[in-house]
């Protein structure tokens, strides 16, 4: 390491099945890493894939790799990720998807308000600047709800609260090394960061359609998702609403 | 229906206690764990209870004011089976949390032991070079 003095970063890639396009993403990562000047390390958790993912990423000698030996799903890998970074010390954590619709370039803008300390979390939006790839209208009348049950619920409108380009700071690391959930977790990670009074930021970026792979959702997991991230979000808001009240009421 | 005939009197008894054999042997094998078991023992035993004492289900029937005597067998096996499933589910969820954690460990020590690998045959063909502690 050059320059020790830096912020350590950690940049978790999730993959599942995602051989076609898990080599340029990396390969992107570590050109954000010389262009940028930044400690950025690539840890690739492949969930227990059953193409040549693992194969690849054995012939990649720049990344670090987590090979989950049972399917865990996004939650628990993306928790495998934020686990490792908190164990091996590192200051910021970056997840940045495995099937290529997170572009490495936009990486400083996603980690300035982190290293600034103008924020806990940041997210990363296809919805602030209308550009790049906006994803169908299902799919956005979806985010519409999420946005607005979020909204209700803490306060803080969240526009692109599907959106998994984010990146925690050691704060946010500590609570996600605590509990994570485990399927479809980004809407209902947002609830539980804000009532655990973090500071969530919200940066413009292009994503593009994925380059390679299946969307982990289909037209008829759809409704399941809704229901399930509906239910996730409330049942965490009553338990840390709870737990945050008992803390005021005994300090 | 003044009590149970005797034919179906004898064919709940030997039921229950071939049922509460297959337990003790399921147990005894350790393919089912004590802790799951009690509950299928008191089961069984409250069977056995209603096949014996004839006129047993009319008399807490009357007791507890039910006027047809069998939709009490069906209350409490419902009640029973409901509280049981969502002990299953519980017990499912623990271990599911259980799972997770150790997925994350076996990834992690996977992850030191190609480390060590990779070090051990750095070091075999160069055994100049110093070990580097992993982190």
């Amino acid at each position: 390491m050059s320059r020790p003095a830096s912020p350590r970063i950690l940049i978790v890639i999730p993959c599942y099945n995602e051989e076609a396009s898990i080599r340029s993403v990396v390969a992107e990562v570590m050109l954000a890493r010389q262009q940028t000047g930044l400690a950025i390390d690539a840890l690739v958790v492949n969930d227990c894939s059953t193409d040549g993912t693992l194969a690849c990423l054995q012939t990649l000698p720049e990344c670090q790799y987590l090979n989950l030996p049972v399917n865990l799903g996004i939650g628990g890998a993306m928790q495998a990720g934020y686990r490792y970074a908190v164990r091996h010390n590192y200051d910021i954590a970056v997840q940045l998807d495995g099937d290529g619709q997170h572009p490495a370039e936009e990486l400083p803008k996603l980690l300035a308000p982190v290293l600034a300390n103008e924020a806990d979390v940041v997210i990363g939006s296809r919805f602030l600047e209308k550009a790049g790839f906006q994803s169908t209208a299902v799919r956005r009348l979806g985010i519409g709800y999420f946005r607005r049950l979020n909204r209700w619920l803490i306060g803080q409108t969240v526009f692109d609260s599907t959106s998994g380009f984010r990146a925690f700071n050691r704060r946010t690391l500590a609570i996600v090394d605590k509990y994570y959930p485990d399927e479809y977790p980004e809407p209902e990670a947002i609830v539980q960061f804000g009532l655990h009074q973090l500071r969530i930021r919200e940066v413009p970026v292009q994503m593009r359609e994925r380059q390679g792979g299946v969307s982990s959702i289909n037209t008829g997991r759809a409704f399941y998702y809704m229901l399930k991230v509906t239910l996730g979000i409330l049942f965490v808001y009553i338990r840390l609403r709870g737990r945050r009240n008992r803390l005021l009421t005994a300090g | 229906m003044e009590s149970i005939p005797l034919t179906i009197q004898v064919i709940s008894i030997l039921g229950a206690l071939l049922f509460m054999l297959t337990i003790f042997r399921l147990i005894i094998r350790g393919k089912l764990r004590e802790e799951y078991s009690i509950i299928w023992i008191v089961c069984t035993f409250i069977l056995i209870l209603f096949s014996v004492w004839r006129r047993g289900l009319e008399q807490v029937s009357a007791l507890l004011g039910v006027f047809y005597p069998p939709s009490l067998i069906f209350l409490g096996a419902l009640s029973a089976m409901l509280v049981f499933l969502v002990h299953l589910s519980v017990v499912i969820s623990r271990l599911q949390n259980q799972i997770k954690d150790m997925t994350h460990e076996l990834a992690y020590l996977r992850q030191d032991i190609e480390l060590l690998k990779a070090q051990q045959r750095r070091n075999e063909r160069d055994p100049s070079l110093p070990t580097e502690p992993i982190a």
